[in-house]
């Protein structure tokens, strides 16, 4: 049988969603036997590929680089699930978007530096106005929130998924 | 007086009510479920989140069912595919207006709007995030208000004023820029007419008002005892 080429990417997010993607213990084991990991901080792999058929979203929209990224992966993914509520709501990211950002890295970077003042320009992403949550960059097809979502969810989701079944979360999931 | 006895429809069935009686204690009274947010037993009903709505025939539009008398012959929808989408709308709106990160707030997983959310199947939301820039009053030595998890639903409001007989809080400002206010829009610290009771605390559905020493997820409250000391001044709930 064919695998299902998944990828799994982390943009504005604590890694959380993934540690709880790893929390479902030995059900990876058949996960791992439907399912290729062809892209994702979990493997090797430098550039997202073409023609994968699921993709985990974790983590909201917040610089130039997670932007340029989720088109990128739109582009080239079948499916694509906003997992978590970094990538659901934009979440804790999101915290800094009633500041304006010139005013939050002077804040940080300049007022708060105890030695070297200035706000890094080099090799640093610029950030977006605002962190947004993933469908509002781009189209997304299912939305799992949780802060983490629970193991038992996303095996459920991932379960649904490759039965080729939309995967029913209402009254399953909520914010937090 | 006597009680003039009306009947009604509710979703095709016969109920009896008492002239006067509301759209949503005779629902449930008959055992319909019609959710609420801003509607707490005891105090008197306000109308303000709109999640009670139901469809009356002959209406053009949806009505609150937590204000909306019922009238002899009435018939009333409580649940229809037109009322969980606009209920998940009510919801949605609600959660872009502030800033609600449910993840690091202190009533986390004991939250109304959370648990309603999850339990009407509002899985994310479609309208964009407005992120106001909202203060947090840490005036009070017990209390604490955080704007940005306020859905503006009155419970304290009517609570301060009809139950502790303080009238501590009220809403200032129309529409978007409606805000809760202590007194003549002081610090909550610096009211003279507070009396620390944590009235208001316990009737708060969300995570705005809470006690200080709490961590996320921490903040648990009960308002049964409101409703309880509402029904010993006599309200009938």
């Amino acid at each position: 049988m064919k695998k299902v080429k998944v990828a799994t990417v982390w943009l504005d997010g604590c890694s959380g969603c993934h540690m709880s993607f790893l929390d479902i213990d030995e059900a990876i084991a058949a996960v791992a036997q439907k399912i290729d990991l062809v892209y994702g901080p979990l493997v090797d792999a430098q550039e997202f590929p073409e023609d994968v058929d699921l993709v985990l979203v974790e983590g909201a929209v917040s610089s130039q680089e997670d932007l340029a990224k989720i088109q990128l992966i739109r582009e080239r993914s079948k499916y694509l699930v906003a997992l978590g509520d970094c990538a659901v709501t934009s979440n804790v990211p999101a915290m800094r978007n009633a500041f304006p950002v010139r005013k939050l890295l002077d804040r940080v970077y300049v007022e708060g530096a105890e030695q070297n003042p200035g706000v890094p320009a080099d090799g640093v992403p610029k950030l977006l106005k605002r962190a947004v949550p993933v469908h509002e960059a781009v189209k997304v097809d299912l939305h799992v929130p949780g802060c983490p979502p629970a193991a038992g969810t996303i095996l459920y989701v991932l379960s649904e998924l490759l039965e080729g079944r939309m995967p029913d979360l209402s009254s399953k999931v909520r914010f937090g | 007086m006597p009680l003039h006895k009306v009947s009604i429809r509710i979703d095709g069935e016969y109920v009896e009510a008492r002239e006067g009686q509301t759209i949503l204690e005779v629902a449930r009274a008959a055992g319909k479920y019609i959710p609420t947010l801003c509607y707490l037993a005891g105090v008197s009903p306000s109308g303000a989140c709109r999640l009670c709505v139901v469809e009356v025939s002959g209406v053009g539009r949806l009505l609150p069912s937590c204000t909306t008398a019922v009238q002899d012959g009435m018939s009333v929808t409580t649940n229809s595919e037109k009322l969980a989408r606009y209920r998940r709308m009510v919801l949605e709106f609600l959660l872009t207006e502030r800033n609600h990160y449910c993840s690091v707030c202190v009533s986390n997983g004991h939250c109304e709007l959370q648990s309603m959310a999850a339990k009407l199947g509002v899985t994310h939301v479609r309208y964009p995030y407005t992120y106001p820039a909202l203060p947090v009053d840490v005036s009070h030595p017990r209390f604490v208000l955080d704007h940005n998890r306020c859905i503006l639903c009155t419970r304290c409001v009517r609570v301060c004023d009809e139950v502790e007989g303080a009238h501590v809080w009220d809403i200032a400002s129309r529409g978007i820029r409606s805000m809760l206010v202590s007194e003549l829009n002081k610090p909550w610290g610096e009211s003279k007419s507070c009396t620390s009771c944590g009235k208001c605390v316990q009737a708060c559905p969300t995570g705005a008002l809470a006690e200080k020493g709490w961590a996320v997820e921490e903040m648990t409250k009960s308002h049964e005892n409101i409703s309880r000391l509402a029904v010993k001044r006599g309200v009938r709930v």
